[in-house]
């Protein structure tokens, strides 16, 4: 810890406190990243069903349908991500709605993630050619059918990219849960950093986390992306 | 907003048996959004929250001063220097991952990469916590600001990297064959045209910083969050505070997301005649 801040190379009783440090917080450190996942993972999980749901209310036939999910749209994704964070853990107690912390993350995420996944859907929907739908229509399928059947399946191939970044964006996203107190990796290294003073290794550790996993989900979308496509050209025939 | 495919195509003019459905069902949603707006008002009520003290309080001169004068001023100030500083320097990292030297790809790949996939609130607490160990102790507002311009760099050199390559090889083959180098293909020919195509991207780049600025309630900058911090350590009117404020970011966001889409819709009128033009089925809203 001395050599660090002499901005020198850590020395070997530096490099024994950083191990002593990471050893004694092991399960702490876990218990971050774990945070971190089910963050995203639920976040991104509800952001998709509701995502999915509001872009069926905005191509829907049904005024109030279509107003409502505009108006939602309009709100989540324009709202900072922290304010809604701040709103709901600060805000819903006023109203007699208690959460427990983790899951005002969770819903922040999906209310503020959903209104991505939303115009993602949409766009996907508005890359599926217009001949998919009359045809739908000419067979007499219902709206509920022909997006079930013929729109959302194609469209989903079209979204995978754009679903990546979304799923990115919940990740990166997750971390400002930290900022109202909730234990994820980034909250984690701060918590430890004001205990040890150990700035730099705390940040890149946290930082080796959100890397790792955007990478990951960025690889898990190319790998989808093959996929989809080997098999769109298998689904022509 | 002219309607999208996916507004008008899915749905042929309904017959009698459809529009009742369809009347039926925007009974059912009406309802079912009264009930929503119902419930969440008796929420307010129940708890004491709709009082009109605790709403008059931002008809205050103060107040207004507080918010939108030191506030949105400040989240203005941070946002418009942010974007200053980061967008040039996007175009600059842009400039370098295409380029033909491999150290500057290499170095600005990895800067893009890496500012990319990293949450804008570590880099802050990097700013907070990690430099003043060595010494470097900025001010507090660029502690704000110097994150937003590295993370938004990142962002920005993307959209300025799918700008260059929506340019047709065309372009550049034409402009060589007049024996014109690469800078000056650049300069003059490709970057012209790509600015255009990324304009409305820009503003929504602009909507991104914006909200990264809220971090000021981190690092104590006296931005609206953090006006709206100080307020609610005084009166406490949590919920009141939070709300007024997010109905201001949106408010913002939502008319620069607005000049966005019309730019873009404008763009695609001049662009090209070419297009195919869209028959509008969709009953008049």
């Amino acid at each position: 810890m001395a050599a660090l801040t002499t901005g020198g190379r850590p020395g070997k009783d530096a490099m024994d406190t950083i191990w002593t440090m990471l050893r004694d917080n092991a399960t702490f450190l876990l218990n971050g990243v774990l945070t971190t996942i089910g963050l995203t993972v639920l976040g991104f999980t509800g952001a998709l069903v509701l995502g999915t749901l509001v872009a069926i209310f905005r191509v829907s036939p049904v005024t109030p349908l279509r107003v409502l999910g505009t108006v939602y749209v309009e709100f989540f994704r324009n709202v900072p991500l922290l304010t809604l964070l701040i709103l709901i853990v600060f805000g819903l107690p006023d109203i007699g709605l208690l959460l427990p912390l983790f899951w005002c993350g969770v819903l922040g995420l999906v209310l503020a993630g959903s209104a991505f996944v939303c115009e993602t859907v949409r766009s996907g929907i508005n890359t599926i050619g217009v001949g998919q739908s009359e045809a739908a229509r000419a067979l007499g399928m219902s709206f509920t059918t022909q997006l079930r059947l013929i729109i959302l399946p194609q469209a989903f191939r079209t979204m995978v990219q754009p679903l990546v970044n979304n799923f990115i964006g919940i990740l990166i996203g997750s971390s400002l849960a930290a900022a109202v107190g909730v234990s994820d990796i980034t909250n984690v290294t701060q918590q430890l950093n004001i205990r040890y003073a150990e700035a730099v290794v705390l940040f890149l550790i946290a930082g080796a986390v959100y890397l790792v996993f955007a990478l990951g989900a960025g690889g898990v979308g190319a790998w989808l992306e093959r996929l989809v496509t080997r098999s769109r050209i298998g689904g022509t025939r | 907003m002219a309607a999208d495919t996916a507004t008008r195509v899915l749905f042929d003019e309904p017959g009698p048996r459809g529009r009742a459905t369809i009347r039926l069902a925007t009974v059912v949603a009406l309802v079912l959004v009264a009930l929503l707006v119902a419930g969440a008002v008796r929420q307010f009520a129940v708890s004491g929250q709709l009082a009109p003290y605790r709403w008059q309080f931002f008809t205050y001169t103060a107040i207004v001063q507080r918010l939108v004068v030191d506030g949105i001023g400040n989240t203005f100030l941070a946002t418009a220097v942010a974007a200053v500083f980061a967008f040039p320097l996007g175009l600059v990292l842009a400039l370098g991952r295409i380029s033909h030297a491999r150290m500057l790809r290499s170095v600005s790949t990895g800067w893009i990469e890496f500012f990319r996939s990293m949450p804008m609130i570590l880099v802050v607490y990097a700013f907070l916590l990690a430099l003043p160990r060595f010494g470097i102790v900025l001010p507090v507002f660029w502690m704000l600001v110097v994150p937003m311009i590295l993370v938004s760099s990142a962002t920005t050199a993307e959209v300025f990297r799918a700008g260059i390559r929506a340019i047709d090889r065309g372009q550049w083959e034409a402009a060589q064959s007049l024996g014109m180098g690469r800078a000056l293909v650049m300069t003059q020919i490709v970057l012209p045209q790509a600015f255009r195509i990324v304009l409305p991207n820009l503003l929504t780049g602009l909507v991104s910083l914006l909200k990264d600025s809220t971090l000021g309630y981190v690092v104590s900058y006296g931005e609206l969050m953090q006006q709206g911090k100080e307020l609610v350590a005084y009166y406490h009117y949590m919920i009141q505070t939070y709300l007024v404020i997010a109905l201001v970011y949106v408010l913002i966001n939502w008319l620069l997301t607005r000049l966005a889409s019309w730019l873009q819709a404008r763009m695609g009128t001049r662009r090209t005649a070419a297009r195919p033009i869209e028959v509008d089925l969709e009953p008049a809203q």
